[in-house]
């Protein structure tokens, strides 16, 4: 089970809803992908056309969490305004606190996700902030008392996969809450790794929405986060430099 | 009454007075949407009740897909 503050789910799988083909996929990706916490995106509507349809309504929200981002946000402030506002939906307590510092490579500003989530926990979020895979800044934001830590595995959309495995494994070490791997994934080797180093959970959306079978992928996301989670759990080998014989090498009947 | 929504300049009938009045005339009573009025995030129970003036201003958001 993974456990965020006062929330428990099966699937270890956090899906993005952004940028699928349509709704209609969209809708057979999240129910293969079996995942139970739904991110979104806080916007102004387009009130002169109200009739316009929205992915949220097509959803049978009692099954669903939703897990709102504050993307688009560049400060705390922002940041802030935007997770109230998500919360005055009363749909929602959780919140993914998402400040970006460069719009290149949108990595998340340190120093200003540190102050969103710091303002976020006194009002009474369960905060997961998305950071870097900085291992002291994720220590700093479970002092804080976030619900969660998510640091991206490379950059958001890029789909490189894990670049600094060694880091997130420290994170993971340290961690007392859980870690979900958030931005970056690619492929489901990518997600089964970062269950295999540990990780609570894998949060992805492109990989999925922009794959050439969006329904597919989702299936395979899943998959892999369940093996890579059962390999973690059962407890890899020592990498070993010579090879060591699987078959006995008594009863021979040759030579 | 002339209000600014989502950053642009709006006339509504008079008879819109109120947040969930304000919501129907544009056909969002249904949906999930957030209203902030003068940069305060109202609450979803209080647009029944709240009042909108001349020249407020008034923001409607709501979920999209994201990441």
């Amino acid at each position: 089970m993974l456990k965020i503050g006062s929330y428990e789910f099966k699937s270890r799988l956090l899906l993005g809803t952004g940028k699928y083909p349509n709704f209609e996929i969209q809708k057979e990706a999240v129910a293969v992908s079996k995942a139970e916490i739904l991110t979104f995106a806080v916007r102004r509507m387009n009130i002169f056309e109200a009739s316009q349809p929205n992915f949220l309504e097509k959803l049978d929200l009692s099954r669903y969490t939703l897990l709102p981002n504050t993307a688009g946000a560049k400060t705390a402030e922002e940041a802030v305004r935007i997770a109230k506002l998500a919360k005055a939906s009363g749909l929602c307590d959780m919140i993914k606190v998402e400040v970006i510092g460069c719009q290149k490579t949108l990595l998340p500003d340190p120093v200003e996700t540190l102050k969103a989530t710091e303002e976020l926990l006194k009002e009474g979020f369960i905060v997961l902030p998305y950071t870097s895979d900085d291992v002291l800044l994720a220590r700093r934001l479970e002092e804080l008392g976030s619900h969660a830590i998510m640091p991206g595995a490379s950059p958001i959309g890029s789909g490189q996969g894990i670049v600094n495995p060694l880091n997130l494994s420290f994170i993971i070490e340290q961690a007392n809450v859980p870690v979900i791997v958030d931005a970056g994934i690619g492929t489901p080797s990518d997600a089964a790794l970062a269950m295999e180093l540990g990780a609570d959970g894998v949060l992805l959306n492109t990989a999925v929405s922009g794959a050439k079978d969006p329904v597919k992928m989702a299936n395979a996301m899943k998959l892999a986060i369940e093996a890579g989670r059962l390999g973690f759990e059962a407890g890899r080998i020592p990498k070993k430099r010579y090879a060591t014989a699987s078959s006995p090498m008594e009863g021979m009947s040759i030579g | 009454m002339k209000l600014v929504v989502n950053g642009e300049k709006v006339e509504i009938p008079h008879t819109v007075d109120r947040v969930h009045t304000l919501l129907q005339h544009f056909n969002l009573d249904q949906k999930v949407v957030i209203v902030e009025l003068n940069d305060e995030i109202l609450e979803k129970g209080s647009h029944q009740e709240t009042r909108v003036c001349d020249g407020d201003k008034i923001e409607i958001v709501h979920f999209v897909g994201g990441g």
